[in-house]
């Protein structure tokens, strides 16, 4: 099966501030497929990259080396105009839904905005709204509504509404469910599931949360400090990794259960102790 | 720090540099009105040429930049063309006056406003409303009108302050003292404003941080958290409000100066405006030029000992 | 030149009603508008309707006083007052109007440019900026004038320049804001050209600080005409506000009432401008002019419908006297603007005993934090306590003196905070901020202090505590940071330690390590924990007991063991069905799945 994103050596680097600026490269050398209608879940700490990586396949950073190859088409460096035709094919999902939504519109204004920069027209656009709010198990009067009125996940809901505007191939997940309570998370994540299955877009899906990776995810990659250090089969990396990495990520977070937790922390405490000893 | 403070003076000098050069073109780009407007309109072509000469008006505008600046380095800044007074006199002569009452006002505003900042932000209630309603008031009524109406109320009117003339500080100092109130009144009154402002607001903001509420929970007192760390994060912002501020009252003064009668830089500035006298016009605005970026850097100075990541960057 | 800063708000005004139909509601903005739009009537008519020629000058009308032919006068060219102010409005209003559209112009494209596309854009303009605004205005203008001699027009034109720094940097800090929100990038994958979301996203947001911005520079244009007129270096036989101010300055000891009537105009106006923009400004921002305490905090009286109670487990060795906090009803609420109360935490009762880890587990808005807060005292603005009871170690803090919390609080309650970074000062060395609380409160000597910091330092594993000690908040990770803060909490040996969310902000890993370090110190110092928090495994690794609380009630309290295997509480079996870590994984892509793109 071919891949529907390629990603290869990917390397990413921020421009510096000034003129002396050292900047040292946020992605060095990563490698990642995505094939149709697949959900491949990103794992990573704070400032392991895999937001920047997120971004740079949206085009919102710098590609400095490497290649994002979608569909058979290099996209690592495409003008504006270029970029702009890719809306229908990439959209994306972000994580704080407070910010990630206009304050100053109304969500019928959110949501055919993408529309009607293709030309569809008004009448149209605002039939598509309507269906777009019963996708995401919105009622159809929340089109006239500001986002202030409505709660986080709800808001979550919109954006994802926003996303499946144009009918994408591909959603970049970037940790869409982190700001979210934890029965509203889950909620959210049925929706994103569903969604896959009714429509067959391919997700990259970025969160730091193993479980919610684990979740929603066919295969799974492991990110740390600007590299990917193991990916493969979801079920095998979320609960059998073979990186020390990997492995101490699993062991750290914590179990919902007294019991299991007690042994969970003497096995941390086990695989620590052997990785110090190794090392 | 060291590095950081090299690199603002480097961009002081530039400014300095860029201002002059500005201030030349704009003052001997049409030498045939300047020599026309010092001889009157009815001088003959002649006449006018001659005078043009004279100056040295007819070469070229980067010659005649080149050659000011070149004496300009050299501390000589050439001579009024109406009283023959050296121009660094003349400027020198009465820097000490108009910065005696600029700096007045700046330390008056910064105090006052400061008190009353905190005292807004901490009290709250109708305490804050008053100071709300004067900050509003003292930076809408423009300053001039101030010093007219105190002119009026306290000098004629009352006689309580000479109306104008100025004892220098070395002469006497409750007579500068006198001379100098009302001045510093009307020049503070809207810097008081903006600074009040400013801190109240900063105050307000600092209340609602996450560390204020960790060191209270420490047990430290209010008072404590208030003056020692509300107060010195609040400073920043405060002296880079003073560093703009201060340009505005340098402005301010011309016209306070005025009002008053002070023999200040004001003066200077608007007889030698009326009679075009060109040099001592480009040295007055290379003198504020200068002053404004020794200003900025004593505030980056202060801001710098203030803010640990610039200092320590 | 003096300015007042207009901060970008964060988000735009309440409510879908124009600004101006608001500001229409408010008396001072009322009258405000009222008198502007006078002015600007007579700016437009002035010259038609003014009685007599402003410019003829009649000798007998010379310093004459009011009379019925001439209302205010004649001055001192014997010209008539009213005709003289009548014209020169129209020529005081738009010499500023000028300056005020030169400003606008420049800067609102300058700002737009910079902040939008920064680089070159950014330091270009940075330093231009800073170039316009080295010198006074007036210096400025004086030049100016002797350069090019005495019009209006020029003087205002390059005014105009000189106070476009006010409308940049408004607009750039405010797309330079907005750039970086969520959704403009979203604007951008959903393919909007850089124009529309400029349009669109960008100047929406600073168009309401663009016009309050506008009546200050307004203002500040008439002012600096006024007076550069009033210095008499402008052409003195146009008439203008500033020009009759300058003729009345002359006569100030034979007829000081020439100055009233100018004098009167140009306070009145741009006091009229200041106050508009100040309550525009004030209903953007919705900041309540009255902040603090109330004249009379809003009446609260308790629900007349009884609760349902929380399910309680027992357990085995409970005895009362080991309980070292007792909370009982306690009802915690916010005053709201429209005078009523909110309440956000109604009728907890919660036992701590000594030693024990309690875990107080809820989704945001049920009130977990609030309770944290009320038992420490430092509930913030606006919020109280309104009923019910807090008793620590026999001593009652509800309504208990500043005194009284202060001698509880950081010597027998301590608290760890969630974000590590925003709670420590910025200005001060980590060192310093362990250190003054010891001194203070402790009274210990600065070198006791000192080594009695480090000790603690080393204790919460930061492994170069001289390093630590003398270095700033930013220049330390987070996890290090959380460990001084946690170092701080401990270091008066309380009884009992509140941490809200204290591993919330970290990493995993981090958050293992500092689970751990609390974990130790809560055994060897025997203290109580509350630990505040959301997440279900730090309750399962820590704590003893738990209560689960929902819209500011406790709904279930017990053994940690029962509340996992045996919740009785349809809420707390709802959270536990949500919990992911037992969920099935998801299994690799089956070719079914794949659908044709």
């Amino acid at each position: 099966m071919t891949a529907l994103l390629d990603i290869v050596d990917l390397e990413v680097t921020y421009p510096g501030k000034g003129l002396r600026a050292r900047t040292s490269p946020v992605l060095h050398g990563v490698s990642l497929d995505i094939r149709p209608g697949e959900t491949v879940g990103l794992v990573g700490e704070s400032g392991s990259g895999k937001s920047t990586l997120g971004r740079a396949v949206l085009g919102l950073a710098p590609v400095t080396g490497g290649r994002i190859t979608y569909a058979g088409r290099d996209v690592s460096h495409l003008r504006r105009k270029d970029r702009r035709e890719l809306a229908s094919e990439i959209q994306v999902v972000f994580q704080d839904p407070y910010t990630s939504l206009n304050p100053a519109m109304t969500i019928d204004q959110i949501l055919s905005e993408p529309l009607r920069v293709r030309g569809v027209n008004r009448a149209e656009a605002s039939a598509r709204v309507g269906d777009l709010l019963d996708r995401v198990n919105l009622p159809a009067d929340a089109a006239g509504r500001l986002p202030r009125e409505f709660s986080g996940g709800q808001r979550q809901r919109i954006a994802i509404a926003r996303a499946l505007a144009l009918d994408p191939a591909l959603i970049v997940c970037d940790e869409p469910v982190s700001a979210l309570d934890l029965s509203t998370q889950a909620r959210v994540l049925d929706l994103f599931i569903e969604i896959k299955q009714r429509t067959g877009v391919a997700y990259l899906f970025i969160s730091h949360d193993l479980a919610v990776v684990r979740h929603v995810s066919h295969r799974v990659a492991v990110m740390y400090r600007g590299e990917i250090v193991e990916s493969g089969d979801g079920d095998k990396v979320t609960s059998a990794p073979d990186h020390p990495y990997t492995q101490r990520l699993l062991m750290a977070a914590p179990v919902p259960d007294p019991v299991r937790q007690r042994e969970r922390r003497v096995e941390r405490r086990r695989l620590l102790d052997s990785q110090a000893a190794t090392a | 720090m060291g590095n950081f403070l090299l690199r603002r003076l480097l961009s002081g000098v530039v400014l300095v540099f860029t201002i002059s050069l500005l201030a030349f073109t704009l003052l001997y780009a049409n030498s045939e009105n300047i020599a026309r407007r010092i001889l009157g309109q009815n001088a003959t072509a002649e006449l006018v040429d001659r005078k043009t000469e004279e100056l040295g008006l007819n070469r070229s505008l980067p010659q005649q930049y080149i050659e000011w600046l070149t004496n300009a380095l050299q501390g000589e800044f050439g001579k009024s063309w109406f009283t023959g007074e050296q121009v660094t006199t003349g400027v020198t002569s009465r820097f000490g006056v108009t910065l005696s009452i600029v700096l007045g006002a700046t330390i008056v505003a910064a105090v006052v406003g400061t008190l009353l900042g905190v005292v807004a932000a901490t009290r709250g209630g109708r305490t804050d409303s008053t100071v709300q309603v004067f900050s509003v008031l003292g930076f809408a009524i423009p300053g001039f009108l101030v010093a007219l109406a105190l002119v009026l109320l306290f000098s004629i009117r009352l006689g309580w302050f000479k109306a104008t003339g100025y004892i220098p500080i070395t002469t006497s100092f409750t007579g500068w003292l006198t001379s100098v109130t009302l001045p510093i009144t009307a020049l503070a009154l809207a810097t008081i404003a903006v600074v009040a402002q400013q801190v109240r607001g900063s105050v307000v903001d600092g209340l609602g941080r996450d560390y204020v509420r960790t060191l209270r929970s420490r047990g430290l007192s209010e008072r404590r958290v208030i003056t020692k760390h509300v107060l010195r994060n609040a400073g920043g912002p405060a002296l880079a409000v003073l560093a703009v501020q201060f340009i505005g009252l340098l402005g301010g003064a011309v016209i306070v100066e005025q009002i008053f009668a002070i023999p200040g830089l004001g003066q200077l500035a608007v007889s030698a405006t009326v009679k075009a006298d060109i040099p001592m016009v480009m040295g007055l605005v290379v003198a504020t030029a200068v002053l404004v970026v020794i200003v900025n850097l004593v505030i980056d100075i202060a801001q710098a000992s203030l803010n640990p990541k610039v200092r320590l960057s | 030149m003096t300015e007042f800063t207009v901060t970008p708000p964060p988000i735009p005004a309440a409510g879908r009603q124009s600004l101006l139909r608001r500001l229409l509601r408010k008396p001072v903005a009322l009258v405000s508008i009222g008198f502007l739009a006078v002015v600007a009537v007579v700016a437009v008519v002035g010259r038609a309707v003014s009685p007599h020629d402003p410019y003829t000058s009649s000798l007998d009308l010379v310093l004459a006083p009011p009379g019925a032919e001439h209302p205010l006068g004649g001055d001192s060219a014997g010209r008539d007052v009213l005709s003289r102010l009548l014209t020169g409005t129209q020529i005081s209003i738009g010499a500023a109007l000028l300056a005020l559209a030169v400003a606008l112009v420049l800067g609102v494209a300058g700002g737009l440019l910079a902040g939008y596309y920064g680089g070159v854009f950014d330091t270009v303009s940075s330093w231009l900026t800073s170039l316009v605004m080295a010198l006074p205005a007036i210096i400025v203008l004086l030049a100016a004038r002797a350069a090019l001699g005495p019009s209006i027009w020029v003087s205002m034109t390059i005014f105009g320049v000189l106070m476009s720094p006010a409308f940049h940097r408004l607009v750039y800090a405010s797309v330079s804001a907005v750039r970086h929100e969520l959704y403009v990038d979203a604007a951008r994958v959903a393919g909007l050209s850089d124009l529309r979301i400029i349009g669109r996203h960008v100047l929406w947001v600073v168009r309401a600080p663009i016009i309050i911005q506008s009546a200050i520079v307004m203002g500040i244009a008439i002012a600096v005409q006024a007076g550069l007129e009033f210095l008499g270096i402008g052409d003195l036989a146009v008439p203008s506000w500033g020009s009759m101010l300058n003729d009345g300055f002359a006569q100030i000891y034979s007829t000081p009432i020439l100055m009233l009537w100018p004098a009167l105009v140009i306070a009145l106006t741009s006091m009229a401008l200041v106050l508009v923009a100040n309550t525009a400004r004030d209903e953007l921002e919705r900041v309540s002019p009255r902040r603090g305490r109330r004249r009379r905090a809003a009446e609260w009286s308790a629900p007349q419908v009884s609760e349902p109670a929380a399910i309680v487990h027992a357990d085995a060795g409970d005895r009362p006297e080991d309980v070292l906090l007792h909370v009982r009803d306690l009802v915690v609420g916010y005053d709201q603007d429209d005078g009523g109360i909110k309440e956000v935490v109604r009728g907890v009762s919660l036992d701590i005993r000594r030693g024990e880890v309690h875990g107080l587990i809820g989704e945001s808005g049920s009130g977990k934090t609030q309770t944290a807060f009320s038992v420490l005292g430092l509930l913030p603005a606006g919020g109280r306590v309104l009923a019910g009871s807090i008793d620590f170690g026999g001593v009652e803090l509800v309504g208990a003196s500043e005194r009284v919390h202060a001698a509880v609080r950081g010597r027998r309650i301590a608290y760890v905070p969630q974000e590590p970074m925003s709670n420590l000062d910025p200005s001060f060395t980590i060192g310093s901020q362990l250190v003054e609380p010891m001194r203070v409160v402790a009274g210990l000597s600065k070198k006791e202090a000192r080594a009695r910091a480090l000790d603690l330092l080393a204790r919460v594993g930061i492994p170069d505590p001289q390093r630590t000690f003398s270095s700033y908040p930013h220049q330390v990770s987070g996890g290090m940071a959380q460990r001084a803060l946690i170092a701080g909490a401990v270091s008066c040996d309380p009884e009992l330690l509140i941490a809200d969310e204290a591993t919330t902000a970290l990493d995993v890993t981090v958050q293992a390590e500092v689970l751990d370090l609390l974990r130790d110190l809560q055994e060897e110092r025997g203290m109580a924990l509350l630990l505040v928090t959301h997440n279900f495994g730090v309750v399962a690794d820590l704590c003893d007991r738990v209560s689960v609380m929902q819209s500011g009630r406790i709904v279930e309290t017990g053994p940690v063991e029962t509340i996992f295997s045996a919740p009785q509480h349809e809420y707390t079996r709802a959270l536990h069905a949500a919990i992911l870590d037992d969920s099935t994984p998801r299994g690799a892509l089956s070719p079914r799945e794949v659908s044709a793109p």
